[in-house]
């Protein structure tokens, strides 16, 4: 009894001595957040988005949301204060081309990957269902300022429905704004990749014309899907209607394309390449459906018919490296410049599953060198993802009333060396500790 | 169609300026000059001549025939060197056998990958060709300058230390495609654990040990004036390593687990060479303190992490820990991509660990140079070294910023005008090219 005592008393000053960052829990890399309080961050630059920026403003947080915002706002009594004197305050960024907590290790790790359902169709894979919150990638992008994402399934044609999450919670629904906020397509590409020897080789052996029917094919079994999906609803609508009719079957593939076909889910279309785009486009007009275009490589080509038709793209390829040999070095770099002078609506992205997300910032940064402004930038980050994923009035700047996703930093939140003091998603305080704090406090001073 | 589409590439365009007999002399002014080993020098002037840095002071004079760039501003900074590049090789691994010390990077560089431009667009001037990762002693590097336009023959930085690629963890035991060898019927290859990995490169240095030992006795009788003696046959796949144990030929070490990094530290205190760096060298962090006993350097990602198993401890601190325990730390691309912007995975470093500004630019330039043994000539403003420099819009360690103009031994061989005149011929020429090929004379397209 004695010897087992020694042995607790030997292995409790053994774990007392590891240097574990503080908010760690066994299971988790992600601290959660604090409860719901009153918080007022004082004395910062607060930079709203939507409106001016306020040199030495104060925000107020209370039960989830900001409460008040300005130069002179009175401070609740009993709230707590948040000293930001020199400091910045911005609006959680948003990342909507990800996958997080979908996909933890996508090489070597099969069982870490839920990310694409078996088969074409699956417009009832939820990613919602598939997020695990407790995935090292939440913590480490969290903690450079984005409170939020869009984590989307990928593959097949109909790959699922995207969920828009706060980067916060243990569970789920703790983290979910919109557990189904946009069903996620990938339309059959038409024709072969690329331009000269490899499209001249292509036609040569007759490749496009087959390709070309396999994807007519595969068009024409996403229309059918659709239109049952629509007969689906007008017959359950008219049973709801009329119970003396028919009691038609329940059918839950159906029953999930309702809300897009009623244009109540907006639809990602994953298409880089004009042709692309612009048939994606028409086929959401064709079948009714309210397109998002993620990926928009070339979409400074066809500008004005993105405008036009009043279509928004999430720019995923602003770090890609042009796609042809004889494209400007910058290609890329001024796609977000190119489509805000043409006036089309956009966000930028890094269309990265998830340990990358943390580099948004400097996407927004880059494009920003390349023509962009800079408030476009920053907004291209916050309030325009928010607005094209119908979140614009809950989140996307410092405005009272709207969720409190709000970051206190160091510097300018585009910049790479600028750190996050605070961090507040839905109104509670995030411990900025993660798995790669940790694992540098346990590191740092070995001998 | 050849001649065609070589007309249409920037590649030909740049082709076509042959290298200038003499370069002119280039004065900087009024720039903030960031030395990265002197400090930051503001409203300074930067005289390039005869390919060095000739003069770093205040209201330089212009010698005759100088072209004059007024820098009210803008930054002046050293060219980055990526230490961990596989830009310009047409194949980036001979994996077929677990040794391959015998092939030649500088056999397979292609002057005319037009990543060379876009990285000169971003500022880098240096980069050390790598060997892939496929076995764990791969092929001989190549240190290039980014000659754009230029020979092979004259990318070639004259004089780096000849290096040559080992590997070690996943890539060499191929976990990650086993399921598809066993599918495909495609034969294992040795060595498929860490186990083997140790193996191999005992079993190599101790053939090259007896390899050397063998010419090192031919050599004494040579001395010794022995007539009749029949030389020992030639080894290109030993020749290499017995340039390693002699200490003239550089290891660089793709490696990601602290255990196998430790371990081929041993290896090499064992045979008595040193290695030069640890590339990736992902838990570095790990084992700090010994691998800065070891005297070698570690060159790794900003924060690229969990992109396969043994990538999932790493951290964007790793580099702050290992400069902290005195390694030579760099950060660098092994991406056409990211090679592209190092000067922002470099600000990172300040943000992760809280490097200074000069200890951020360091990662970039001047640890580089230390690594690939070029500190004399690159990787910092100094007079009497190599006028490999560039202007930048601004600050480099901001997002803001691009680089403007880039030059390599005093010649410029990117700049964001000459670029901008260079679209505007190539859009011309490619209209009157498209009128000229009218269909009533459109030839088959050639398929390769």
């Amino acid at each position: 009894m004695m010897r087992l005592f020694r042995y607790v008393v030997a292995l409790m000053a053994v774990l007392a001595a590891l240097p574990i960052a503080a908010g760690a829990q066994l299971g988790s890399y992600n601290p959660n957040p604090g409860p719901q309080g009153t918080f007022a961050i004082r004395g910062g630059h607060v930079v709203t988005v939507s409106g001016a920026d306020i040199p030495n403003g104060t925000v107020v947080i209370s039960g989830g949301k900001i409460t008040a915002v300005g130069a002179n706002v009175a401070v609740p009594s009993g709230a707590k204060i948040i000293d930001a004197t020199g400091l910045m305050v911005y609006p959680g960024m948003i990342e909507t081309g990800s996958s997080v907590g979908l996909s933890e290790i996508p090489q070597g790790a099969a069982s870490t990957v839920d990310i694409s359902e078996v088969g074409s169709f699956n417009p009832n894979a939820q990613a919602f269902f598939g997020i695990d919150p407790h995935s090292a990638h939440v913590g480490v992008a969290r903690v450079v300022g984005i409170t939020t994402v869009v984590s989307r399934p990928t593959g097949g044609i109909i790959s699922g429905q995207a969920a828009l999450i706060n980067l916060a919670g243990d569970t789920p629904p703790k983290m979910a704004v919109e557990p189904r906020v946009a069903l996620v397509v990938q339309l059959p590409r038409s024709g072969f990749g690329g331009r000269g020897f490899a499209r001249a080789a292509a036609l040569q052996q007759g490749q496009n014309a087959d390709a070309n029917r396999v994807r007519q094919a595969q068009l024409d079994s996403l229309r059918d899907l659709l239109r049952d999906a629509a007969a689906y609803e007008k017959a359950q609508s008219a049973y709801a209607k009329d119970k003396s009719l028919p009691r038609p079957a329940h059918d839950v593939v159906l029953a999930s394309l309702i809300p897009a076909l009623d244009g109540t889910m907006p639809v990602i279309f994953t298409a880089d390449r004009a042709n692309d785009i612009r048939d994606a486009v028409n086929f959401a007009e064709e079948m009714h459906l309210k397109p998002i275009i993620m990926g928009g490589a070339e979409a400074p080509d066809v500008a004005p018919f993105l405008k036009q038709h009043n279509v928004p793209v999430v720019v995923t390829a602003v770090m890609s490296l042009p796609s042809r040999e004889d494209d400007p070095y910058d290609v890329n770099y001024t796609i977000p410049a190119k489509l805000a002078a043409a006036g089309v609506t956009f966000a930028i992205s890094t269309g990265n599953p998830g340990s990358e997300i943390r580099t948004l910032p400097y996407n927004a940064g880059m494009a920003a060198a390349h023509g962009l402004s800079k408030t476009d930038a920053l907004k291209a980050v916050t309030l325009w993802p928010a607005q094209i994923f119908g979140v614009g009035d809950r989140m996307g700047s410092i405005e009272a009333g709207k969720m409190a996703n709000v970051v206190v930093t160091t510097g300018d939140i585009l910049e790479a060396k600028t750190d996050t003091k605070y961090l507040f998603i839905d109104g509670r305080q995030v411990p900025l500790d993660n798995k790669h704090t940790e694992l540098n406090a346990l590191f740092k001073d070995r001998p | 169609m050849k001649s065609l589409i070589a007309l249409l590439l920037p590649a030909a365009l740049a082709a076509q300026q042959p290298a200038p007999a003499k370069v002119a002399p280039t004065l900087i002014k009024n720039a903030t000059i960031l030395t990265v080993t002197k400090g930051r020098l503001d409203n300074a002037d930067l005289l390039l001549e005869n390919g060095k840095i000739a003069k770093i002071g205040k209201n330089l004079a212009a010698p005759a025939g100088a072209q004059v760039i007024d820098a009210t501003g803008k930054y002046v900074m050293p060219g980055i060197i990526d230490p961990h590049s596989h830009t310009m090789i047409d194949a980036v691994n001979e994996g077929t056998l677990s040794v391959t010390s015998m092939v030649r990077i500088r056999d397979v560089l292609n002057p005319t990958d037009v990543n060379i431009y876009r990285q000169l667009a971003g500022g880098v001037t240096t980069i050390n060709v790598l060997h892939g990762s496929a076995n764990t002693i791969g092929g001989q590097n190549a240190v290039v300058k980014l000659k754009w336009g230029r020979d092979v023959d004259e990318m070639l930085f004259p004089g780096a230390m000849p290096g040559i690629k080992f590997a070690l963890g996943e890539n060499v035991t191929q976990k990650n495609g086993q399921q598809v060898a066993l599918a495909t019927g495609r034969p294992l290859r040795y060595p498929a654990t860490r186990m083997g990995q140790e193996e191999v490169l005992r079993d190599a240095f101790t053939r090259a040990r007896d390899y050397k030992a063998t010419w090192d006795d031919y050599n004494a009788r040579v001395v010794k004036g022995e007539k009749n003696l029949v030389a020992p046959d030639r080894n290109l796949e030993l020749e290499p390593l017995v340039e390693v144990l002699e200490g003239k030929r550089f290891v660089h070490a793709h490696s990601y687990r602290a255990d196998e990094m430790l371990m081929l530290l041993e290896i090499a205190k064992e045979f008595g060479f040193t290695v030069k760096t640890l590339q990736h060298g992902l838990e570095g962090y790990k084992i700090a303190s010994e691998i800065a006993q070891a005297g070698t350097g570690l060159s790794t990602f900003a924060d690229e992490w969990s992109y396969k198993i043994e990538a999932y401890d790493a951290i964007p601190y790793n580099v702050s820990i290992l400069m902290r325990h005195g390694v030579v730390a760099t950060v660098n691309s092994d991406s056409d991509e990211r090679a592209r912007r190092l000067n922002i995975d470099a600000a990172k470093m300040m943000r992760y660990g809280g490097l200074t500004e000069d200890e951020a630019l360091k990662t970039i330039t001047y640890n580089g140079a230390l690594q690939l043994g070029i500190q004399d000539k690159v990787g910092s403003i100094e007079v009497g070294k190599d006028a490999d420099v560039v202007i930048w819009t601004g600050d480099p360690l901001s997002v803001y910023s691009t680089a403007q103009t880039t030059f390599i031994d005093g010649e410029i061989f990117f700049d964001v005008q000459r670029d901008q005149a260079m679209r505007e011929r190539m859009a011309k020429e490619r209209i009157a090219l498209e009128a000229a090929d009218r269909p009533g004379r459109r030839t088959s397209p050639v398929v390769p």
